[in-house]
């Protein structure tokens, strides 16, 4: 047999190899992955005009006025309340679900662990047409308020797997050893185990509202004449977008950046 | 788009088991849970449930000559189904075949990604994967353009090929299928990662090391512990891309061309376009119905019961 050292000597060469391959392999895919956001954010620089196809200089004034193409503002603004209050609501929603699931016994389970999973492995060509369907049916015009209601519907699922995961990562001691100090079953919760859950619920807020702000499919079969950001985009793809729209999209890119690697900083630091 | 639920589902297959939890479970008030369900159910009932059925009802429906446009009326004609996957089978193959390919894709460029993000990142692990799900940050429809204007005739990457003769000089990219693959497997290639990440994260460095105690090679540690190990993670990936890739349609709109046109683009035409609603509502249903069973069958052949 061969003795191990010299096995691994043998076999340095050949893992070096393997492991930076690997590596190198990875540095491709992130360029993949970043080809696109570069490009967006370029071209939020270009001195464009109205099409924004090819490069014709570098100028800050699409930064400098983001509303300079005033249907990029309104379609912004539609997608941010369409996002605020399908969060809230989803959230709110989802988390008492979740905690149904997680912490009671009841009947129906199986029905509601369905109702949960369904909309989630359902493709999106078939949520939209499916709610507008529906819309048409009964005879409402699809517009902001039924925008919102199809983003809470997709949104809850996506809560609720969230937090669940969250509840039953937490350890039950906790909250025995609050109810042992004679905390009532209300105080418990809303000393212990909210806390605790919090940083769940807060990341399902997030999912959701980049969710519902990121929609197309969906909204755009229930949307009528309103436009919201990724419709607008859409829209206009054709005849190219304005260079604002780019602006959008690379300071939302920036923020949501911010908000994670503050988030994972923090998180460290804790863990420290 | 699910990125932290993909985490999160990783999560929690290492937490207790599905089905009613153990630990610590509230005695009496029997009606507290479902308080707490009625809001969320009756929402889910009313605009998933509810709308299904609609859709159901609507693809049986019919227009009687003289009818206005847009106006159908209740016949259960069930001929629906075969005349509409007469018509458009090609699109649905497209569709299937498009989505299978892409996750094929995604596979391979995201495997090798997560395995070198769990295992050879050392402390930049928690960044390489904000930099996974940062795609996300800025708009699904805004980076698809963006590959659209990449990849556009007068754009950087036609010209560099033209110049080295690999395309010809009438050659382009946009409007083949390739751009519109290429645009799906972009567009859930976090969707592969994550779940792929998760799996292999938890992996246990021991089991590699003492395969290659027991003088297993590289490649072959590799194959019958770190790849059977990671099987969940490959299955939540798969999925996770394979279901929304198959009903997508903004790619082959933006990319493509009619000659590329997916199930999905159908569906958006008949819809707006021509006002069938019928044909669409059943095309809906046979790709729903037709993602579940491919979904169900994969699941039954993976051999895990882990997910969802």
């Amino acid at each position: 047999m061969v003795p191990p050292v010299a096995r691994r000597h043998r076999a340095r060469p050949v893992r070096w190899l393997g492991e930076h391959a690997v590596l190198l392999y990875a540095v491709l895919a992130f360029g993949y992955l970043f080809v696109p956001i570069g490009y967006t954010v370029a071209f939020s620089f270009n001195d464009a005009g109205k099409s924004n196809l090819v490069w014709r200089g570098f100028t800050l004034d699409n930064w400098r006025n983001p509303c300079g193409a005033p249907e990029v503002c309104t379609a912004l603004r539609t997608s941010l309340e369409v996002g605020l209050l399908a969060t809230v609501a989803a959230t709110a929603l989802g988390t008492m679900v979740a905690f149904a699931l997680a912490r009671h016994r009841f009947r129906g389970r199986t029905v509601t662990n369905l109702l949960i999973f369904l909309p989630m492995a359902t493709p999106e060509v078939v949520l939209g047409a499916s709610l507008l369907t529906m819309f048409l049916n009964v005879r409402v015009n699809p517009g902001f308020w039924t925008i919102v209601l199809a983003h809470v519907m997709f949104c809850i699922s996506f809560v609720v797997v969230t937090v669940k995961a969250r509840i039953a990562s937490l350890d039950p001691t906790l909250e025995q050893a609050a109810m042992d100090l004679y905390a009532d079953e209300w105080q418990t919760f809303r000393r212990v185990t909210l806390p605790l859950v919090a940083p769940g619920i807060l990341a399902a807020a997030l999912l959701a509202f980049a969710l519902s702000f990121d929609d197309f499919i969906i909204t755009n079969f229930n949307s009528g004449n309103v436009t919201t950001f990724p419709k607008f985009v859409y829209v206009s793809a054709t005849r190219g977008i304005p260079p604002q729209a780019n602006v959008v999209g690379t300071a939302m890119f920036l923020v949501a950046l911010t908000v994670v690697l503050l988030g994972q900083l923090a998180s460290a630091r804790r863990r420290r | 788009m699910s990125s932290l639920t993909s985490v999160a589902a990783g999560t929690r297959a290492a937490g207790p088991p599905e089905g009613p939890p153990v630990e610590p479970v509230r005695r009496g008030r029997r009606g507290t849970p479902y308080l707490l369900l009625l809001p969320g159910m009756l929402w889910l009932t009313l605009f998933f449930a509810v709308p299904i059925v609609a859709l159901a009802s609507q693809s049986l429906q019919t227009r009687v000559p003289g009818a206005e446009i847009g106006v159908y009326t209740q016949t259960f004609r069930w001929a629906n189904y075969p005349d509409a996957l007469r018509e458009y089978l090609r699109w649905f193959g497209r569709s299937f075949f498009y989505a299978g390919l892409a996750t094929v894709l995604a596979l391979l460029i995201g495997y090798p990604l997560a395995y070198a993000i769990a295992l050879k990142s050392g402390r930049w692990k928690n960044l390489l994967l904000v930099l996974v799900i940062a795609p996300f940050f800025t708009s699904f429809i805004l980076r698809t353009v963006a590959w659209k204007q990449v990849l556009a005739d007068e754009g950087p990457v036609v010209r560099v090929l033209k110049a080295v003769h690999l395309l010809g000089r009438t050659d382009s990219l946009t409007a083949t299928s390739i751009a519109v693959v290429a645009g799906i497997t972009y567009n859930f290639l976090p969707f592969m990662t994550l779940p792929l990440y998760a799996s292999l994260e938890r992996l246990d460095p021991r089991l590699v090391e003492a395969a290659g105690d027991l003088y297993a090679n590289g490649f072959t540690a590799f194959r019958r512990v770190t790849l059977p190990l990671s099987m969940p993670g490959v299955v939540a990936g798969t999925l996770l891309t394979f279901i929304p890739a198959a009903g997508d349609y903004v790619n082959a709109a933006l990319l493509g061309t009619p000659g590329t046109a997916m199930v999905g683009n159908v569906i958006d035409s008949r819809f707006f376009r021509v006002v069938d609603y019928p044909t669409a509502a059943a095309l809906s249903f046979m790709l729903m119905a037709t993602i579940l069973v491919l979904v169900i069958v994969y699941i039954r052949r993976a051999g895990t019961e882990e997910l969802v």
